[in-house]
């Protein structure tokens, strides 16, 4: 449960704000010069990503297998500007790198692979992957009675794909209060609204009825993430799902909610207003 | 069902084999698990469950999860065995094999159940005889078909030794202990050569490899010398074993698989790319009709009358 009470760390929020801003730049800097990526999302997930890594995940770059490592799985692998920006920005591999993204033999592909890259824990792209893998990692350290923790992020529209469900009931089976997932609930899929597509709402009552712990939350408010996802989860005796209420396009303003965006790439024009704009 | 029917005396059912195995490798490695989908029974692991109870994880009737959550328990350090119906391990869950499994490289080690047409009567829908041609489209994957008892051990021993994916496809049907040299060893990747012959070659895993042993007698008898090679790991092939076969100007493949894309079609890459030679390939044309096991390998062909009768007939084919 987060504490209502916690104390605002205004440093560390600020920090985890400039690294936001610097993922959002980097990220789209890389989807215009590759001319390829899934932008709309890499903004929806990215003040998810900037409070895991910046103020949340115990985990240490220059041992990215280390067994008491806290796990995050980024099920969600199409948006890769934003995870690999946070990546890189938090040490796993150099910035530079950065720069190849999704040039031949890169080893930062369209969708991320753990035998490329440190910090990947499982190769996602397919959608539905990400929870049942973390699923698995959970009863590792449930078995082992270790207390590493496992975060694993999804889209919404993901939600649609059976396996999160079986997953789910595993989880909450098993009582696996060291698993947490994560929603970034744009309410935009690729061809249109969740809600018109096959809706998810109400959202929060289904994960309930899984058996989850669940709270929803602004997922742009860092000091809420924060809150939420740095709470221990000791005792509670159940996974938690956070629905983290985003915007697609989040910080462009014409991308903001806007389904175009979710592969789309920017010309030359597009790319300079959105620079202008992520300030 | 076939499988409720009394094993017939000198005939074992490998399910055992990887029973015992597990067991006894657990016993020895706390990192072992065990991953099933309301498959305890079918995969003869109650015996597991009631030695190491902490270390199953059983996710109910969700293959997709199954599979997954032994890519997550490799992730979290363990070595886990993902036990359930071919049929279902495979099909159902083909994109957590590949994705989850195959392409990400982990260390994880699936066990088909009761592949092949063991589920008799049951039909298609029971029936694993796609399994090897869709699982050796995955390069790293290693893809294990054990002939008997003491192979399905050996088998289960090098996948836990291995660090990496490994499928071990184990059979309910009853069959018996194959003889072979004293001090024989398995490693994944090298078939065996059962019967030395020089006319053709046989080569067949699985349930098929004693047939095939039959049948290469029953030619001898007519002075047909004819090689029989047990080729128990689909993927990587023993290509040297392949070459030597080759040689003898005559390829008779056989499987309880469909004809389409398993070992026939594996091995018939590498001859017709190496040292074409006349070749047949054995096994189910597709779905079967109704039918208990042993009556679909009569029906097909696949028994020593047949497998014989193919072998001659690939003969006249011999330039």
């Amino acid at each position: 449960m987060p504490s209502p009470a916690a104390p605002l760390n205004t440093d560390l929020v600020g920090e985890i704000a400039a690294q936001a801003l610097w993922i959002r730049r980097r990220s789209f800097q890389m989807v215009y010069e590759a001319q390829l990526g899934h932008p709309g999302g890499d903004f929806s997930a990215t003040d998810v990503l900037a409070t895991l890594y910046f103020g949340v995940l115990r985990h240490n770059p220059s041992q990215p297998r280390d067994p008491n490592r806290d796990r995050f799985v980024m099920s969600k692998g199409h948006c890769t500007g934003a995870f690999y920006s946070v990546l890189a920005r938090a040490g796993f591999f150099p910035e530079a790198d950065l720069a190849s993204y999704m040039q031949p033999m890169s080893m930062l592909n369209g969708h991320p692979n753990r035998n490329y890259l440190p910090g990947v824990e499982t190769n996602t792209g397919p959608l539905g992957h990400g929870l049942p893998v973390a699923v698995g990692i959970a009863i590792a350290g449930q078995m082992d009675k270790a207390d590493f923790r496992t975060f694993v992020l999804t889209g919404d529209g993901e939600l649609q794909e059976g396996s999160n469900w079986e997953a789910a009931l595993t989880a909450a089976h098993r009582g696996l209060e060291n698993l947490t997932l994560i929603v970034d609930r744009n309410r935009l899929q690729q061809g249109a609204r969740t809600e018109e597509t096959a809706s998810l709402d109400p959202l929060d009552e289904k994960w309930r009825a899984f058996g989850w712990h669940v709270e929803v939350v602004d997922g742009h408010d860092h000091q809420q993430l924060l809150n939420v996802l740095s709470a221990s989860p000791k005792g509670r005796g159940k996974p938690l799902c956070v629905i983290a209420n985003t915007f697609k396009g989040k910080g462009v303003s014409f991308m903001h909610d806007n389904v175009a965006w979710h592969h789309g790439v920017p010309n030359a024009e597009q790319y300079e207003q959105a620079m202008r704009e992520l300030v | 069902m076939s499988a409720a029917a009394p094993k017939p005396e000198g005939l074992f059912d490998c399910r055992d084999s990887f029973a015992a195995t597990i067991e006894a490798l657990a016993e020895a490695d706390p990192r072992i698990v065990t991953v099933v989908s309301d498959s305890v029974g079918s995969s003869k692991l109650g015996g597991f469950r009631t030695k190491f109870p902490d270390r199953m994880v059983n996710v109910g009737i969700a293959e997709q999860t199954l599979v997954a959550v032994g890519a997550g328990l490799a992730n979290g350090g363990k070595v886990p065995f993902v036990s359930a119906a071919s049929c279902f391990i495979t099909g159902r869950a083909l994109e957590q094999v590949k994705a989850d499994i195959a392409y990400s490289n982990v260390n994880v080690k699936l066990i088909g159940q009761s592949s092949g047409v063991a589920y008799g009567e049951l039909g298609p829908t029971h029936h694993s005889i796609e399994d090897l041609a869709w699982l050796r489209l995955f390069n790293n994957l290693k893809l294990i078909v054990p002939a008997d008892p003491w192979q399905t051990a050996e088998a289960i021993k090098a996948a836990a030794a291995y660090d990496g994916p490994v499928f071990v496809r184990v059979s309910r049907m009853a069959v018996p202990a194959l003889e072979r040299p004293e001090g024989s060893v398995f490693e994944i990747g090298k078939a065996e050569t059962l019967v030395a012959g020089s006319d053709a070659t046989i080569i067949a895993n699985g349930t098929m490899v004693h047939r095939a042993v039959a049948a290469a007698e029953a030619l001898a008898a007519d002075g047909i010398s004819v090689r029989v090679v047990n080729m128990a790991t689909v993927n990587p092939l023993d290509e040297a074993v392949i070459a030597a076969a080759t040689e003898t100007g005559a390829i008779v493949t056989v499987e309880e698989h469909s004809v389409r894309g398993g070992l026939g079609g594996a091995i018939a890459e590498i001859v017709i790319s190496t040292n074409p030679v006349p070749m047949r390939i054995l096994g189910f044309p597709g779905f079967v009709p109704t039918g208990s096991a042993e009556w679909l390998f009569d029906h097909f062909g696949l028994n020593a009358t047949g497998i014989a009768e193919a072998v001659r007939q690939t003969l006249s084919r011999k330039t």
